[in-house]
């Protein structure tokens, strides 16, 4: 690959899905693109620039953006964020909505599913005290092929043991063959949907809680910037956006500030800090009455 | 020191799982089977055993079902690390007491995570 070439590469990918590569990721392109390059019989990843500046094969370049993001992921990652939905964020935001019995909940970086099936899981845990809500729990990533794969809720042997405790693995999965299926209530629980977070995304509607975690760490930083501002429009003026533990709002955007008590959780700055981020609710879709009553508009 | 003793009747997955507790910070002691690893409870009883099904003299299951009768010998986290790996077996190993259940095949990351799963975190997690 020359330079030329890595360049292109660099920046094609930074516009189509916000990644940031530095110079010395080179190693990161060819060994993600090569196996692109072999399924789309090209000679090597100079074959693969000229087809991707000379005319626009739209299988081709999505295949290339997905090859490049990153997917890993497990049930309960990092557990705090979870123990953290269960004990404060769920039984907080429940109090406050106890009038509309209605809660947003959105994973905006869901890649094979295991962050909204674990927050499922503890939505289904707490069924009893639920009864008579309306949840609603968005799950968005850029790639189709790990929505196809969270979808399924098929998982693997080390899957399903990376976080997962096998009580429940006993209750919420059917082993299927060599490889462990989800419980069709879990999956019915979870609306998934294709989403460039470099898009709008403002018709997805306000959320009570977003998970947005592990995928700021991929943008530069006006790219975090802009996707942290929109997220603060998207998320209720009391809601909770949680981040990965090696992100963060500081230095990059006004609208949000870090929760003292719980690391990785941020709220929206006080309204004082935050007067143009308000003006951006009014752009709700009109059919989304429910919701402006929801925030309250 | 947290101790760990490893149960199995294959001595390559002794020392395997042997090498993950140790980097995780447990002074490890082995037994071939469960009636060795009984007498080896009786001495000093481990904070943690991971134990296999199938072994000769005694297994695992009946090694557990005794371990939970002894005295001092509901305090291990016992998890259960076996080819069985059917929701049946798994449910019978959780009923006689088992804490956690690795299937077979295991590596390092599942082994790590199932311990953080009964309360024993890496030194990485401890802060």
């Amino acid at each position: 690959m020359t330079e030329l070439e890595f360049d292109f590469l660099r920046s094609y990918l930074k516009t189509r899905s916000g990644l940031a590569l530095s110079a010395e990721k080179r190693y990161l392109i060819e060994s993600r693109l090569g196996p692109v390059c072999r399924r789309f019989n090209l000679a090597g990843l100079g074959a693969l620039v000229t087809a991707l500046k000379g005319s626009r094969d739209l299988a081709l370049e999505r295949a290339v953006v997905e090859a490049m993001t990153t997917n890993e992921t497990f049930f309960f990652r990092d557990r705090t964020p979870f123990d953290l939905f269960r004990d404060v964020l769920l039984p907080e935001a429940m109090a406050r909505r106890a009038t509309q019995r209605r809660l947003r909940i959105w994973c905006a970086a869901a890649s094979t599913g295991q962050e909204p099936y674990s927050l499922a899981m503890m939505l289904q845990d707490a069924a009893a005290r639920l009864a008579g809500w309306h949840v609603d729990l968005v799950a968005t990533d850029l790639s189709t092929e790990v929505l196809e794969k969270a979808k399924a809720g098929l998982y693997s042997h080390f899957e399903v043991q990376r976080g997962l405790p096998v009580q429940s693995l006993i209750k919420h999965f059917e082993q299927t063959g060599e490889q462990w299926r989800i419980s069709a209530s879990l999956r019915q629980m979870v609306d998934y949907r294709p989403l460039n977070l470099l898009h709008p995304f403002d018709a997805l509607g306000t959320f009570d809680i977003i998970y947005c975690r592990n995928v700021l760490i991929y943008f530069d930083a006006p790219t975090k910037g802009d996707v942290l501002a929109r997220l603060s429009a998207s998320l209720a003026p009391d809601g909770a956006l949680l981040l990965g533990a090696a992100e963060t709002v500081i230095g990059l955007t006004e609208k949000l500030v870090p929760n003292a008590q719980h690391r990785g959780l941020y709220v929206q700055a006080p309204a004082a800090a935050r007067a143009p981020a308000v003006r951006v609710l009014p752009g709700l879709p009109a059919t989304d009455t429910g919701l402006r009553r929801v925030v309250g508009l | 020191m947290r101790t760990c003793l490893i149960v199995d009747d294959s001595a390559v997955i002794r020392k395997v799982a042997r090498r993950i507790f140790e980097t995780m910070n447990f002074q490890v002691g082995e037994a071939e089977d469960g009636e060795k690893a009984l007498a080896a409870c009786a001495e000093t009883m481990p904070d943690a055993i991971l134990l296999d099904w199938n072994m000769p003299t005694m297994d695992g299951y009946d090694f557990l079902r005794a371990l939970r009768k002894v005295p001092g010998g509901e305090k291990p986290k016992v998890l259960f690390c076996t080819t069985e790996n059917d929701v049946g077996a798994i449910a019978r190993a959780l009923h006689a007491g088992a804490d956690e259940y690795i299937m077979k095949p295991f590596d390092r990351d599942i082994v790590t995570a199932k311990l953080a799963q009964v309360g024993f975190h890496g030194e990485a997690d401890a802060a």
